[in-house]
């Protein structure tokens, strides 16, 4: 399965004439650490993290027993994956909560990471946990940013504070005197974004934290940074002394390596990450996925065991029988899009998984569309299943009139069918099967 | 992880930029196994990439073989012309006018700012500018854009937030057509290059623009931050996919980041790096130059 487990095979390929039982030695170690090496490296970890994470992983691994049920090759990247998991840290998604309201959380990072929109969704997921969240304008630079944060303040159904472009140090200090006489319970300050050199506006930021002493200072990273991920943290963190790190665009295919630099030069843990543009678009850091992401596994483990849950290995079995007779019918169809409807959100899985992003189609996936069809196809005569290639124009009225839909419908429907059809005959013999059926 | 961070730290203040590693690298006369690995780890600092490295090193090496190379200082001006004869391929060509520029990328990497540059540039140049505010999604997008047209005192096409992308296009192109406009400017919407739906829609987009306007000198440009790693080439992929790209910009140059992807990119899609960013004002536009670009690197 080169598609997922590239550095699973090519570790495998290292270990191959290793008999299994055997320890790990440090030769065969050094080899494998040689791809890890590149894997971190292609994640975007910053050298010198990989350089000290590998000499620690090393250690560990040398003189190590290979486990019964795996090969040596997914042994070392369990080793790996576990070390990267605990550096990582902790699930820990909580916010501080000042023993004296308001919550203040200052918001900071790089242009562009995607404060703004972090700031919504913050107050957006505070707003439901019952809280009364009060999001302040203070990136006074970017064109516009006011008015971004306006909306989205609406968007999130909670109150907004600004002050227009005055001094940022006076819009946060009176906002938070606001909150206090509005009782707003939080305070969430968006900033603009600044490179960390410039002396000038992170002494702004200083200036703001020490009028308001935040009870946060949260530092967002754009997952798809590179090796220089290790200046802003390491620079903001000195100058800020950050509480914790949110993660933005994890809904992209980056590997997201940065998660690990930061984490290894600052120490403080990633509290949160944005993975999509929706205001309910956020989610706790979860160290294990970041992990084999990191690797290069994407979210294939969990993938794997979604996917073999519910696709019925005997019935994929029989489907591509017929496929090779080329029989495949509307009573196969009607059963693929059971299968995938029971593996939910696959597509935005597959997405992640690098290297599959853009051959697997959502829209495939789509919830809605699968109902229209099914409905479709139950108003087909048993007939008209088993032979589509029957099915003309007055069938086509027919079956409209009696699903309740349109004719462009059915025609998108067996057009989608043929297609699909298509695409199993040209994937190779036994695919299907492998590609949903077996661990890497 | 204290030894990390001092370190790290060490590396910051004594202010050691790719360049300041590179000089380090460079102190010692000896083109030894050190000397390389020190090379190595300065290019990987840079972005450039675990595989590029790779090559640009083995290339050097024969290079050093092969011209009998001594000194260091030697092996510099051979890794320099290593990278430059790489970059050399993408140093684009002139603009020809009447021109469609469609700025796209993922989010928050400088879109709708470089277009605010790129249109004070052009009518600084004394072009007729119109710009197109297609990123009909993202809050205040438009607006964002009217501030730089108003800086600019350029024409903007703007419609609702949630209108459809590719009918405000046709009202730009339209209304640049009739005012005869040298330089057509369209924003668009920041989106991940993963997400199937979004890049069907910068699709249709692409289409109203080759239909409307075929005589046009038409730009599809890329925008990527500079201080992206190795998730550029997947961008550069997808988004090539999607709409047969012509042009990359790369941003955010004025920071520390070397945004040395660009090597990686240039072999593998041979497609042209037109602008840098190098800051936040009007000004900050910088045409791409593969010996600068280069030479930057090393000063
Ligand atoms: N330092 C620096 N900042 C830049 C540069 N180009 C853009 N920015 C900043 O990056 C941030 C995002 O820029 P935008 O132009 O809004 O990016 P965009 O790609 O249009 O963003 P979306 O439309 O939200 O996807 C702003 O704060 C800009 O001022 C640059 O060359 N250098
Ligand atoms: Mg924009």
């Amino acid at each position: 399965m080169a598609l997922f487990g590239s550095l699973g095979e090519r570790l495998n390929h290292i270990f191959s004439k290793l008999t299994k039982r055997g320890k790990l030695t440090e030769l065969e170690i050094k080899e494998a650490m040689r791809e890890i090496r590149v894997a971190l490296l292609e994640a975007d970890v910053n050298f010198l993290v990989a350089k000290d994470f590998i000499k620690n992983v090393s250690e560990k691994a040398v003189g190590e027993r290979v486990l019964e049920s795996l090969t040596p090759g997914q042994q070392v990247i369990k080793i790996v994956n576990e070390e990267l998991i605990s550096l990582m840290g902790s699930e820990n998604a909580k916010l501080e909560v000042a023993p004296n309201p308001p919550t203040i959380i200052l918001m900071c990072g790089l242009q562009g990471a995607g404060k703004t929109t972090m700031c919504s969704k913050l107050g957006f997921m505070l707003k439901k946990q019952g809280k009364k969240p009060l999001l302040v304008a203070c990136d006074i630079y970017r064109p516009a940013a006011i008015e971004q944060l306006k909306i989205g303040a609406k968007n999130a159904g909670v109150d907004f504070f600004e002050k227009g472009t005055i001094n940022p140090v006076k819009i946060a200090t009176e906002a938070v005197s606001y909150a206090k006489k509005m009782g707003n319970d939080t305070v969430i300050i968006d900033t603009a974004g600044r490179l960390q050199i410039s002396q000038e506006l992170m002494d702004e930021l200083v200036k703001i934290k020490e009028a308001v002493k935040p009870t946060e200072i949260l530092l967002t990273v754009d997952s798809m940074t590179g090796q220089e991920s290790v200046n802003v943290a390491t620079e903001f963190n000195n100058k800020l002394d950050i509480t914790g790190v949110v993660l933005t665009k994890l809904d992209g295919d980056t590997r997201g390596g940065a998660a690990l630099s930061i984490k290894a030069v600052t120490g403080k843990p990633i509290k949160f990450c944005g993975i999509g543009e929706k205001i309910g678009d956020i989610e706790p850091f979860y160290p294990d996925r970041m992990a084999s992401r990191i690797l290069g596994m994407g979210d294939v483990l969990t993938l794997i065991e979604k996917a073999q849950e519910a696709v019925d290995q005997k019935e994929m079995q029989k489907l591509e029988e017929r496929l090779k007779k080329n029989q495949f019918t509307f009573d196969d169809f009607l059963l693929q899009f059971e299968q995938i409807s029971k593996m939910g959100n696959i597509a935005d899985l597959l997405a992640m998984v690098p290297g599959m992003a853009g051959k697997f189609n959502p829209k495939d996936v789509d919830e809605s569309k699968i109902k229209v069809f099914k409905s479709i196809i139950y108003s087909m005569t048993k007939k008209e299943r088993a032979n589509p290639e029957i099915i003309n124009g007055s069938r086509r009225k027919r079956i409209a009139a009696g699903s309740g839909r349109t004719i462009q419908e059915v025609n998108s429907l067996i057009k989608q069918f043929e297609q699909t059809k298509q695409l199993m005959k040209n994937a190779n013999n036994g695919k299907l099967a492998k590609m949903f059926g077996r661990k890497f | 992880m204290g030894f990390l961070s001092r370190l790290f730290d060490g590396m910051l203040n004594t202010k050691k930029s790719f360049s300041e590693q590179l000089k380090y690298a460079f102190t010692g006369n000896e083109l030894d196994q050190d000397f390389y690995d020190e090379l190595e780890y300065v290019l990987l600092s840079s972005d450039i990439g675990a595989k590029a490295t790779n090559e640009i090193l083995e290339t050097l090496k024969e290079e050093v073989k092969k011209n009998k190379i001594k000194t260091t200082d030697q092996c510099k001006n051979a890794l320099k012309n290593v990278m430059t004869n790489i970059l050399n391929n993408v140093e684009p060509q002139k603009l020809v006018f009447p021109c469609v520029i469609m700025v796209v990328g993922v989010n928050g990497v400088g879109k709708t700012t470089t277009i605010g540059k790129l249109a004070q540039k052009y009518d600084k140049m004394g072009k007729k500018v119109v710009v197109v505010a297609a990123d009909t999604f993202r809050a205040a997008a438009a607006d964002q854009l009217e501030v730089w047209a108003k800086r600019a005192k350029v024409k903007i096409v703007s419609s609702t937030e949630g209108a459809d992308p590719a009918s405000v296009v046709f009202d730009g192109i339209s209304s640049g057509k009739s005012r005869n406009a040298d330089v057509i400017i369209i924003d668009t919407a920041g989106r991940l290059h993963n997400k199937v739906n979004l890049m069907e829609e910068l699709k249709k987009i692409n289409r109203v623009v080759e239909r409307e306007f075929p005589e046009a000198d038409y730009h599809k440009m890329i925008v990527i931050d500079g201080t992206t790693g190795q998730n550029a080439t997947s961008q550069v992929n997808l988004f090539n996919e999607a709409i047969d790209l012509t042009d990359i910009t790369v941003t955010k140059l004025d920071g520390t980041s070397k945004g040395g992807f660009v090597i990686s990119l240039a072999e593998e899609f041979e497609i042209p790096i037109r602008y840098i960013g190098v800051g936040e004002s009007a000004d900050d536009l910088l045409d791409f130059k593969a010996k600068d670009f280069v030479d930057s690197i090393f000063e």
